[in-house]
C-alpha cells in the first residue's frame, strides 16, 4: 500500500502541476477569470434586485468581531484625523455627480440612519456577525445628484497599501442602491474603532469582505472603471486577482 | 488480478450519457477537490453555527494541506476560487441533467433497489462477498450488487447534492437570494464544515471505487467505462 499512496501523491502532484501549467496559457487562465460572470448573472437572475442579506438577532452577534486587513492605516494623515476624533475629517463626493459634496461625520449623522445585524463573509472562509449603523448610500448619491453616465461608485481609503496608495473598491449601481449598502460609522452600538475602519465603512451585504472598504474617504461616480487603479476596480482585483463580483 | 477467464461474450454496460458524465465527473472532482483544499488553507479552521472566526471555537483545526494535494501548488487564494467556481456549476448542471436522464430507465433498471435486497440476510451476505473478495460472475456481474447501489445512490442523491447546496450556503449573494439554504444547514459556516465533510466523503468514496475497479479486473471495468461494453465473466461453477 505504501507504493500504492506514493504513486497515488506522484500522480496528484504531477497532474496538479500539469493544471499550473495550463492556468499560466492566457485562453485558459480568461475562462477561468470569466466564471465571475457567470455567477453575476445566475446570481442577479434569481435573486430580487432589493434582495436583503439575511439580518440576524442579537444573541446571534459574535463575541468579538474580527479585524482582517489594515488594523490601522498609520499614516501622518490619517493620525492627524484621529487625534481630534475625526471632527477634521470629510467625506468627498464627487466624480459624475451635479453636486459634488464634502461631507463632515456630524452632517452624515444628520442623514436618516439604517441598522442591521449582519453576517461579514471573509473571502478566506470565516464569518463574524455584527450590528451596523449608518447612512443608506442612497441618501447620499441622491443628495449629490449622480449624472446619467454614472455607472459604478469608487471608494477610496485612507489606508496606505504601499506606494502611497490608498485602498478602493468600486460596486454597481444596483449595489450602491440596495436598502442595505450603508456608509457605516457604529458597530455594535459603539463608533466604529480603527481596526474596523474609523471613521466610516462600506457596507455591501451580499458581497464578500474585501468589498466592505474601511477608512473611506472619498466616493465617486464613474462612467467606467477602466481609469481606477489597475482597471479591474479594487486593490486585491488588480493585486491579487480577486474577482470583483464578490457575491460568490 | 485479470485473472478470472474470460467469456467471449461482452454486452452493452454503461450508456453514453453515464460514461460522459462518469468521465467529467472524475475530472471536475478533481479539480474541486484540489482547489478546494487550496481555499481552506486560507481558513483552516471549521465551525459550527451561524459565524466562526479566529477567536470564536473550532471544531477542527487543521495544519495547511501541503503542495502536492492543492490547486495551484503554491498558495494562492484567487486562483484555488477560479478553478473551484468555473468547475463548480459544471459539476451542478452536469449532475441536474443526468439525475433527470436517469429517471427515464436508468434509475429503475439499474440503481432502485429490488424487492428482499434490503432484508439484512441479503445485505450481510453482500458483505461478506465483498470481505472474501467473492465478485459476482455470469448474468450476476451485469447487475449491480446492494453495498454497488447503496454507495452509487448515496453519491448520486445525497454526497453530490449536499456538496453543491452547502457550497452555495457559502456565497453571500446566494444567501440574500435563497435564504432558506443557511436556515436547512445551520448557518454558513455549519454548511462549510459539511461541504468540507462530504469533500471528505467523496473522497472516500473514489478511493474505495478505484480499489474495487482495481480488484475487480481494471482492464475490463476501465474499458467498459470507455467503450460501454463489459464482458461477462464466466459463471463460476
Amino acid at each position: 500500500m505504501i507504493l500504492h499512496r506514493r504513486a497515488l501523491i506522484l500522480g496528484a502532484a504531477a497532474t496538479l502541476a500539469g493544471c499550473d501549467r495550463l492556468a499560466k496559457n492566457a485562453t485558459v487562465r480568461e475562462t477561468l477569470f470569466s466564471a465571475e460572470n457567470f455567477h453575476k448573472w445566475a446570481q442577479r437572475s434569481l435573486m430580487a434586485r432589493d434582495a436583503l442579506a439575511h439580518e440576524f438577532r442579537p444573541d446571534q452577534i459574535s463575541p468579538f468581531f474580527r479585524p482582517n486587513g489594515t488594523a490601522n492605516p498609520n499614516t501622518p494623515e490619517y493620525k492627524t484625523l484621529w487625534r481630534n476624533g475625526f471632527a477634521d475629517w470629510r467625506l468627498k463626493v464627487g466624480g459624475l455627480v451635479d453636486r459634488p459634496m464634502s461631507l463632515s461625520l456630524a452632517q452624515l449623522h444628520g442623514f436618516r440612519h439604517r441598522e442591521q445585524i449582519t453576517r461579514h463573509d471573509c473571502v478566506e472562509g470565516w464569518s463574524a456577525i455584527g450590528r451596523w449603523r449608518g447612512v443608506p448610500l442612497k441618501q447620499v448619491l441622491d443628495a449629490a445628484r449622480l449624472r446619467d453616465g454614472a455607472r459604478y461608485i469608487v471608494f477610496h481609503c485612507a489606508d496606505d497599501m504601499g506606494g502611497g496608495k490608498g485602498y478602493y473598491e468600486s460596486i454597481d449601481l444596483t449595489d450602491a442602491f440596495h436598502p442595505q449598502t450603508i456608509l457605516a460609522f457604529a458597530l455594535n452600538g459603539e463608533p466604529l474603532r480603527v481596526a474596523n475602519g474609523a471613521p466610516l465603512r462600506l457596507r455591501v451585504e451580499r458581497q464578500l469582505g474585501y468589498k466592505q472598504a474601511k477608512y473611506l474617504m472619498a466616493i465617486e461616480a464613474v462612467a467606467s472603471l477602466e481609469s481606477v487603479g489597475g482597471g479591474k476596480g479594487g486593490f486585491w482585483e488588480d493585486h491579487a486577482g480577486y474577482d470583483w463580483y464578490a457575491g460568490i | 488480478m485479470d485473472s478470472a477467464p474470460w467469456q467471449a461474450r461482452s454486452v452493452p454496460r454503461h450508456r453514453l450519457a453515464t460514461r460522459l458524465w462518469h468521465w467529467l465527473n472524475a475530472l471536475l472532482l478533481y479539480v474541486l477537490f484540489t482547489s478546494g483544499l487550496g481555499i481552506f488553507n486560507a481558513h483552516p479552521r471549521l465551525y459550527w453555527g451561524q459565524y466562526g472566526a479566529n477567536f470564536d471555537h473550532p471544531w477542527l483545526r487543521l495544519e495547511r494541506f501541503g503542495s502536492w494535494i492543492t490547486l495551484p501548488a503554491h498558495y494562492n487564494l484567487a486562483m484555488s476560487r477560479h478553478w473551484h467556481l468555473t468547475a463548480a456549476p459544471i459539476l451542478a448542471f452536469a449532475l441536474l441533467f443526468y439525475m433527470v436522464w436517469s429517471l427515464f430507465g436508468h434509475f429503475g433498471r439499474d440503481l432502485a433497489f429490488r424487492r428482499g435486497e434490503l432484508a439484512p440476510r441479503h445485505v450481510w451476505q453482500d458483505i461478506r462477498d465483498h470481505a472474501r473478495l467473492r465478485f459476482p460472475s455470469g448474468e450476476a456481474a451485469l447487475r449491480y450488487n446492494v453495498l454497488q447501489k447503496a454507495s452509487y445512490n448515496g453519491v448520486l442523491f445525497i454526497l453530490l447534492p449536499l456538496v453543491i447546496l452547502t457550497g452555495l450556503t457559502m456565497s453571500p449573494g446566494m444567501n440574500a437570494a435563497w435564504p432558506w439554504l443557511a436556515e436547512m444547514f445551520g448557518g454558513r459556516q455549519s454548511a462549510r464544515s459539511i461541504h468540507f465533510i462530504a469533500a471528505f466523503a467523496l473522497a472516500g468514496f473514489f478511493l474505495v471505487h478505484i480499489l474495487m475497479v482495481v480488484l475487480a479486473g481494471p482492464v475490463n471495468e476501465i474499458g467498459s467505462m470507455i467503450t460501454g461494453r463489459y464482458k461477462v465473466p464466466e459463471a463460476r461453477p
